[in-house]
Parts: structure tokens; sequence; C-alpha cells
């Protein structure tokens, strides 16, 4: 029997096969050992909460990318390739590439330093306690409602593809996560990650490939997708285009333009991800030197261009299938009849993948939960055991209480995520607010972080201010689209844009007024001294000595114009 | 007089080690898994099948994973380089 007849007959898309569950099992079976291994090295709170700095620029690189690709980052997106096209590509570049490198080589000789073991630490040396304890608070919060956000979404995914129940694929994978973290806490989540990272490749860096034999190579997939789009009344390159199309929303798939990509994905929604997001930047704060810090989000900016160019490869190829009648592939309905798009790679794996082969495809989603789980978790507890129980609840706390509080928080917020999921199930409509939950954290945050980084004028009522009412802002601006008040262009300056331009415009509006506050603020109050400033803001930091006298084909500078390079080549190539 | 000892820092073998053996042993099993599909087929043919990827992507992963774990074979001696 052939796959679309199976297909046809079963209500389960996969079933996995005893070899498949050997994959499966041996794997997570693996991860729980590694915990066990490891906990023996998490001695102190520096170990347990930032690996101990001990990472080369590899590991902690390697981990950095792990962390970003959780399960709903690959599955997500390679769905919005399919519903964007080539348009969903800005997603690993102007929205990531530059802000990536800008952390590498401008952000991070700020935020690396013995003094500071989180962002809401940079943000009490820079500014104040009230500064750190607001972010800490938003961001912890942040943290657990998308953790649980996540969890839903995947064991919804899950129970479609695979037939598992629900709750017991909600309960085992924050159980086995909870288990590894919480035993050698950021040593065992980067360890795990890094593991997870070559599983996740192994699992679906195939499927490109099996796809472009199957259409017969890329120049065919640009033929049929320019024909595709001609039949529905666009330019032949409306999904096969990334910049070109970008003068009028109409004239695009993501209904954007190009402004809107700059500022929007690109500024206040990439900048406030990849330079603020602690989840992502814990990883770089346990390199063992300067350079290996610096070095971590340039390496990988390299990853995420190549994990870039298999998501929306893969993603355009099965849209050419779904638009070839001949091919069979469908993409699944939901109950309220929307196109599931987050169903494309799950078929995918089943269309092309035997059993055995099934089975690593499998494992590598389950590894991307892990992966995505743990990271928010170790983020959380830091932030939480360092920035809020460290900094408000007990401030002479030694350095075996907070390892012992970070195993308490990391079983908590595992449990709060589990909450969070079953809300989520309660109340589905709470998937829209993801990104709006991220950007009301993230663009107010590098409103204040990036521009307090150079302008010393900038006090820390200004930064306080600023960052609350910018969150407040974003928070009012999303609840008066969501109840109608106002239609989503209404935050969009180009009319007929579509709601994705609302949500990259909606981050730029809270960008531009938390930082306006922030400033207007600072100049009626007092900012802090050079003194108190030295290391915090340009113009006061010194070159770090591992730094100094280093060959030119080692320094982070070189290889991040490799990596810019690269960018703009991808840029022009998909015009 | 002898000198106190030191209390011992434990010692960790390379993660490129671990990810090497985990990355063979799956790709032994997903080429298995090849090699029982080629004697008896299975039921659902899916797409491509007769290129048998779970043969030739497994070997791919094994013999990296291979690579890797030798590379990485040796504990690193300087706590400094831990992982």
């Amino acid at each position: 029997m052939d796959y679309l007849a199976c297909l046809a007959q079963s209500s389960v898309l996969i079933h996995l096969s005893p070899i498949d569950w050997l994959i499966l099992l041996g794997f997570i079976a693996f991860i729980i050992c590694m915990g066990f291994y490891l906990k023996k090295f998490a001695r102190t709170d520096d170990d347990f909460f930032l690996a101990g700095r001990r990472n080369s620029a590899w590991v902690a690189g390697v981990a950095f990318m792990s962390a970003n690709m959780g399960a709903m980052e690959v599955i997500g997106y390679t769905g919005n390739a399919v519903k964007y096209g080539l348009y969903c590509a800005h997603f690993y570049l102007i929205s990531a590439v530059p802000a990536m490198l800008v952390l590498g080589l401008i952000m991070m000789p700020f935020y690396y330093s013995g003094r500071i073991k989180s962002i809401p630490g940079y943000l009490k040396e820079r500014f104040d306690e009230k500064t750190r304890v607001f972010n800490a608070f938003i961001f912890s919060v942040m943290m657990v409602l998308v953790s649980g956000i996540s969890l839903y979404l995947l064991a919804m995914i899950m129970e479609t593809v695979l037939g598992w129940p629900w709750h017991v694929s909600v309960w085992v994978a924050a159980a086995l996560v909870a288990l590894y973290v919480s035993l050698a806490g950021l040593i065992s989540a980067i360890f795990t990650e890094v593991i997870q990272f070559f599983l996740i490749w192994a699992g679906i860096l195939i499927l490109p490939i099996l796809g472009l034999i199957d259409i017969g190579g890329i120049n065919e997939i640009w033929t049929r997708l320019g024909q595709v789009a001609q039949m529905e009344g666009h330019a032949a390159n409306y999904y096969t285009s990334i910049w070109a199309n970008a003068t009028d929303p109409q004239l695009n798939p993501m209904q954007v333009t190009w402004m809107g990509l700059i500022l929007g994905i690109g500024l206040a929604i990439g900048f406030g991800y990849w330079t603020t997001d602690f989840l992502i930047i814990q990883r770089a704060f346990s390199a063992r030197d300067m350079r290996s810090a610096r070095l971590t989000p340039i390496i990988g900016s390299y990853f995420k261009i190549l994990l870039g160019i298999v998501v929306v490869l893969t993603g355009l190829i099965i849209l050419t299938l779904t638009k070839t009648p001949q091919s069979g592939l469908t993409l699944m309905v939901k109950e309220n009849g929307d196109v599931n798009y987050d169903s494309a790679l799950p078929l995918m794996m089943a269309r092309y993948f035997p059993p055995g082969l099934i089975g690593l495809g499998i494992t590598a989603i389950v590894a991307m939960l892990m992966a995505g789980q743990a990271g928010n978790m170790s983020a959380f507890t830091a932030v939480w055991t360092y920035d809020l129980y460290g900094a408000v609840f007990n401030r002479k706390a030694t350095p075996g209480q907070l390892v012992r509080m970070g195993r308490i928080a990391t079983v908590m917020g595992l449990l709060l995520a589990v909450a969070g999921a079953y809300w989520a199930r309660s109340m589905p409509t709470v998937i829209d607010y993801l990104q709006a939950i991220a950007s009301m954290v993230l663009a107010p945050g590098v409103a204040i972080i990036l521009p307090g980084m150079f302008i010393k004028r900038m006090t820390p009522h200004g930064a306080f201010w600023g960052m609350l009412i910018g969150c407040l802002s974003s928070v009012v601006m999303f609840l008066m689209q969501q109840f109608g008040v106002v239609d989503h262009s209404f935050f969009t300056p180009i009319k007929g844009a579509g709601f994705m331009a609302a949500n990259f415009w909606r981050a730029v509006w809270a960008w531009l007024i938390s930082f306006g506050m922030a400033m207007i603020i600072s100049m009626f109050t007092k900012p802090k001294s050079d003194e108190q400033l030295y290391g915090l803001v340009w113009g006061l930091t010194r070159k770090s000595h591992d730094e100094q006298h280093l060959p030119w084909l080692r320094t982070p500078e070189f290889w991040a114009v490799i990596a810019f390079v690269i960018f703009i080549l991808l840029n022009l190539y998909c015009w | 007089m002898s000198e106190p000892q030191q209390k011992e820092i434990p010692q960790m073998k390379p993660i490129w080690y671990f990810a090497g053996w985990m990355l063979f042993v799956i790709g032994l099993i997903v080429v298995a898994s090849g090699f029982i599909n080629l004697i008896s087929p299975p039921e659902q043919k899916t797409v491509l099948s007769h290129l048998h990827p779970n043969l030739w992507w497994g070997a791919t992963i094994a013999v990296f994973g291979l690579i890797m774990s030798f590379i990485h074979r040796k504990t690193k001696h300087d706590d400094k380089n831990m992982v």
C-alpha cells in the first residue's frame, strides 16, 4: 500500500514501529543519564546558573542556537514558509543576523563581566534595582507563559500527528525537562542542548534533500511557484522574492512593506529578541572568556542562516507540492476550518520517512521541545533566583541556598508552564498572544538597554518609567486591536497592510514610546556618574586582556564580517 | 611533612564525545532499519522509498558521529576547557 492510500485510511498521520520507539526511548534515557552524570559538576551557583563559565565559543554558540531551535520555531516557521513563501526568510535574515552580530561585536563587552549574571543584573548595574526587578518580573512571566503555550501547542501536534494523549505529552515532557535541568542546572541544559542540536539537524536536514529529489531541483520549485502565483493573479516572483515586492503590502504574501520589515521585524522584534532575551544570551554568559562570549552569537548567526535555508526550503517544497494536485499532499485542517500550517513538517516526514527514519524525525521534534523548554526553564531559574529571590526575598542568600532555590524554581517553573498549557487548552485564542507577549516585553527592553549602552545621560528613573510605559502601551495597543476598538491597519502607516505588519508596527511604536519616555524623564532626573558607569557604557570600557594581540583570523570581527557578507549575498540572491 | 591534599576537581569528557556516540548509535539503528526494510518491505510505502533513505542517511549520521567521538575521545584535564 502506498503512502497516500494509508494517509486516507488512517486518522493518525504517523505510526511508530518498534525500531522508531527504540530510537525515541533510547534518546530520552540517554538525556536522563547525562543529567545524573553532570550532577557532580554543578558544585557552585556559578556552575548551576552559568555552567561554571567554562564553555568554549563553539559549545556556547551551538547551545545559543539550540535554545532558539524550539519545536515551535522549526515547526511553526516551516508552516510560515508554506503560508508566506520566501518572505519567511526575513525571520532568519533581517530579523536575526544583524542583531546577532551587534550583540557579539558591540553589546557583549557590556554584558559579560564577573559581576553581571543576567540581563536584569546588567540593568541593576547600569540603572538601578527597581529597573532590574521590573525587568526580571516581566521576563519571568513571559518565560512561564511562552513555555506553557509552547507545551500546549506541541502536545496538540503530538496528539494530531501521532495520536498520543495530550495530557501524557504535556506531563511527560515537563517531567523530563524538570529532571535533567534540576540535576545540574545550566550545565545539563547546555550539554543536552548541544546533543539535541545534532539530533535536530540529523532529523530535518534530509527533508529538503528528499524534497528536492522529489520535485526535480530548486529551479523547478521556482518555475512551479511562479506559474502558481501568475494563476492566482500575482507577479511571478510573489512567492519567491523577499524585497522586490516590498514597496506595496498588496504585492507580497506577508502584506508588509520594507519599512515595516526593517523597523518592525529587524529593529524592534529582532533586536529585542536577540540582544535582550536572557533565554539565549545566558548561553553566551557561560563562555569562558570575553572572546568566546563575543563569538557565541556570531557562530550562532551561521547556524541561524543554515537553519533558515533548511526551514524555508522545506516550506517552499511543501508549498509547491500542495499547489500540485497530483502530489497528493494537502495540509491538515483545524476544527474551525482554518488550515493547520503546523502540520506541514510532520506531513513531510510522513511522506518521505520510512520506519527507522520516522523515529529519528519524531525524536528530533521531541528534542526541539526539550531544548526549548530547558532553555526557558534555565533562564527563568537564573532570573528568578538571582534577580528576584536574591535581590528581593533573601539578599543574604549563600551559594548553597541559591543552588537549592534554583532546583526548586526549575520544578516550580515547569509546574507553572503545565498550568499555562492547561489554561491555553481551555482558551485556544491565547495562542494569538504568543508573539504579542514577546513584543510587549522585548521591544521596550531593547529600547532601554541598547540606547542605554551609548547614552550616558539616560537615568535610572528614565529607564524604569520608559520600560514600564512602553510595556503598558504595548498591552493597550494589542487589546485595542484584539477587542475591535481599532482596526489592525490603525497601527501601520501604509494602508492595506496585513495582521503581520500590524504586529511589527505595534512593536515599533512600543519601542519609540519606551525610548521617548526614557529620554524625556532623563532630562529631568539625575544620571549616574562616570565612575558608576565604568564598563557599562560605550566610551567607558576598555578592551579585555584576552582579546589583545589576537591574530585577525581569530577575532570576532573577522567572523562577523564573513557572516554579514553571507547575509547580504543571500538577500541579493532572494531579492 | 606532606602537603595537604587538594580537593579533586572532577574531570568531564568533552561534550562532542557524547554527541558523537549518540549520533553513531542512532545512525546504526537507522541503517539496521534500512536493511530490515530491504529484506521485508513495510506495508506502507513512502514517497522515494526506492532510494532507501534510511540506509544512506543512517550511514552518514553514523560515520559523522564516529569521527566526532574519535576526535574528542580524550578527557580534558584543564578545568577551563571542560566542555
